[in-house]
């Protein structure tokens, strides 16, 4: 009954006429990045960085995208791995005077490499042993951040944090800084929807879907899986390194573990699993909290609760429930990612 | 020497409390798979919730005892398992694992929202002085809360291993779909052990809150060590959950008497680490294997 619709979907999709390697994402970011670049102009400083903040989110959100929502594995550091990449960008700038990009580049790399040391063990004895170590993890970067007073300034954190320039182009501005972060979102979005489209990306849904089967298939499951937390690790190094100067300064309460759980909830409440999935639930997270400002800290009891009753009625989050709904409309079967 | 045994009791103290956390934590992975991780906010609510019915009542501190436990019994042991676990459970055990993170931000600042942002005074049912053993000054509120607390776990391992009902408790966290063929009321039993976990957080809740006060945040540090406690234990049953809960107070209360205050958070998590790379399966527990 459901071979027949599934053969029918190819030439459907042929009749768009276009090239075999452009698909709905990659134009809905391409769209999202231009309507980003334009919509601040005109809504003042402080809209401008609320909608900057949602960005970097959503860099760090899709890395724990990447490791929880396609390849299973929760990782409860998400968030120190992001306060890694804003202190090693802020003390590499600032004390140390290299330029913005090679700091970024440090910092994913750096976050990369504490990712395989923390997994390999962890994933060594058994999977879930992995949310323990993150969580002992998590615990352990913010006592440093919080102790080691000489490096990271302690409670009183660092500031005076520059911003990068773009070709001797100045980026000081809300604005310009704006649309950097535009740019660079955009391009770690595109990164990892051609990882997902990859063999490798493939290897990693396999892993979720059933990994035994992608055992079978030859599929180093171990490898693939390290690599998966790895990557996503080092999303929340470069969301760090972005973080840093759009903040301008840091201090260690945004990189505890309770700001892992959060993070957790977002990528949940977006969609795990989708690819636009993180932009809605750093959306939910970050940005719908300063319109209802009037429930103050109540909006996290609230966040909370949605995430809760998201579980129960539809798991896949938000981007399930906007597929369900387009699929209804459209009349299409249930079931494609 | 008499330093050390001061530091020895209160660890073994505090460690008591990390193993009844620890417990309920084992108790529910057992019979659900799910780790819980609002499990130290578990112990910090009861506390909060007393506090609350005291104030809400204005009623005498054994009623509003009584109304805050049994509020909360009700809600985070019954209802936690009827209105979260049972209807996640068929989506497997990630969207519980998270849901339960999401309970732990709603109970953490809806104490904070609805009662106090500040450490409160819980009252103390033992008097808050010091006796003198072999020189060392050690607190009669340590030596009741190891008293209560090994008397309870002494209870539940006699409750577990000698009541027909405890038995069938046991056949269920084993192997729910032959306790089932037994005709053992499954469901009844799970429930049994989320009621036996939100009892077990209360009883540590009212023996810890004295000494740390009642705040919010509580929650934090016991279910970071409980966790800590019952994977070094073995996290496959009640003995392991103890021990590892005793290691752990130890470790802590030697850390930060003999190595640093600011970082004593740091050497159980290292201990953790060390017994998950050698002994995985936990220093007293069995290598987990379901036998059919």
């Amino acid at each position: 009954m459901t071979a027949p619709a599934t053969h029918s979907a190819a030439p459907a999709a042929r009749r768009l006429s276009l090239p075999a390697f452009i698909d709905g994402r990659l134009l809905t970011l391409v769209a999202a990045a231009i309507i980003l670049w334009f919509v601040p102009s005109g809504m003042g400083r402080y809209g401008t960085y609320v909608l900057s903040l949602w960005l970097v989110m959503s860099v760090a959100v899709m890395g724990l995208n990447l490791t929880l929502g396609y390849a299973g594995l929760k990782s409860l550091a998400q968030a120190a791995f992001m306060g890694i990449g804003a202190y090693a960008t802020a003390l590499l700038t600032s004390k140390v005077g290299l330029n913005w990009y090679a700091s970024f580049a440090i910092s994913g790399l750096l976050t990369f490499a504490v990712g395989l040391v923390l997994g390999f063990p962890a994933l060594r004895v058994k999977a879930h042993y992995l949310a323990f170590v993150t969580l002992a993890f998590s615990t352990l970067i913010w006592l440093v951040l919080r102790n080691e007073q000489w490096l990271t300034g302690g409670v009183f954190g660092l500031s005076n944090i520059p911003r990068p320039s773009f070709f001797g182009l100045k980026l000081d501005g809300a604005l310009a800084f704006h649309r950097f972060v535009v740019v660079v979102t955009f391009l770690l979005a595109v990164v990892l929807w051609w990882m997902i489209r990859s063999p490798w990306g493939r290897a990693f849904t396999a892993l979720r879907e059933n990994p035994i089967r992608a055992a079978s298939l030859g599929i180093d499951t171990r490898m693939y899986t390290l690599l998966a937390f790895a990557i996503g690790s080092a999303y929340a190094g470069f969301a760090g390194a972005l973080y840093a100067p759009l903040v301008e300064f840091i201090d260690p309460s945004p990189f505890s573990l309770s700001q892992s759980f959060f993070l957790l909830l977002m990528v949940v409440a977006g969609g795990a699993g989708y690819l636009l999935g993180p932009f809605i639930g750093a959306l939910l997270g970050v940005v719908l909290p300063e319109w209802l400002r009037f429930a103050g800290s109540l909006y996290l009891i609230i966040f909370a609760a949605i995430v809760m009753l998201l579980l129960i009625a539809c798991p896949q989050g938000m981007s399930g429930l906007l597929e369900r709904g387009w699929n209804r409309l459209t009349g299409k079967k249930e079931g494609s990612r | 020497m008499a330093e050390f045994l001061a530091y020895l009791i209160a660890g073994i103290a505090t460690g008591a409390i990390y193993a009844l956390a620890a417990i309920g934590f084992t108790l529910v992975w057992q019979t659900s798979q799910t780790i819980n991780f609002a499990q130290g906010e578990f112990v910090m609510l009861p506390a909060v919730l007393v506090l609350l019915a005291i104030k809400l009542f204005g009623a005498p501190i054994w009623l509003g005892a009584l109304i805050g436990i049994a509020a909360f019994i009700l809600i985070f042991g019954v209802g936690f398992k009827l209105a979260v676990v049972d209807p996640m459970i068929r989506h497997g055990v990630l969207p519980l694992a998270i849901a339960t993170m999401a309970l732990s931000i709603i109970m953490k600042e809806g104490a904070k929202d609805g009662f106090s942002a500040e450490a409160q005074k819980f009252p103390s049912f033992v008097p808050t002085e010091t006796i003198s053993v072999f020189g060392a000054a050690i607190s009669l509120q340590h030596v009741a809360i190891i008293a209560v607390a090994f008397a309870v776990i002494g209870l539940l391992q006699w409750f577990v291993g000698s009541t027909r009902l405890g038995r069938q408790m046991q056949a269920t966290a084993q192997n729910p779909t032959v306790a089932r063929i037994l005709g053992i009321p499954v469901e009844r039993m799970v429930l049994l052990t989320f009621v036996i976990n939100a009892a077990l957080a209360v009883v540590a809740s009212v023996l810890i809150s004295p000494i740390y006060l009642a705040k919010f945040s509580n929650g934090e540090v016991i279910g970071l060590f409980a966790f800590i406690a019952a994977i070094v234990g073995g996290f496959n049953q009640v003995r392991g959950a103890l021990v590892g809960g005793l290691i752990v107070g130890i470790v802590d209360s030697m850390a930060a008497a003999y190595i640093s205050t600011s970082y004593r958070l740091a050497v159980p998590l290292v201990l953790l680490v060390v017994v998950i790379l050698v002994k995985p399966e936990g220093l007293m527990g069995r290598k987990e294997e379901r036998r059919v």
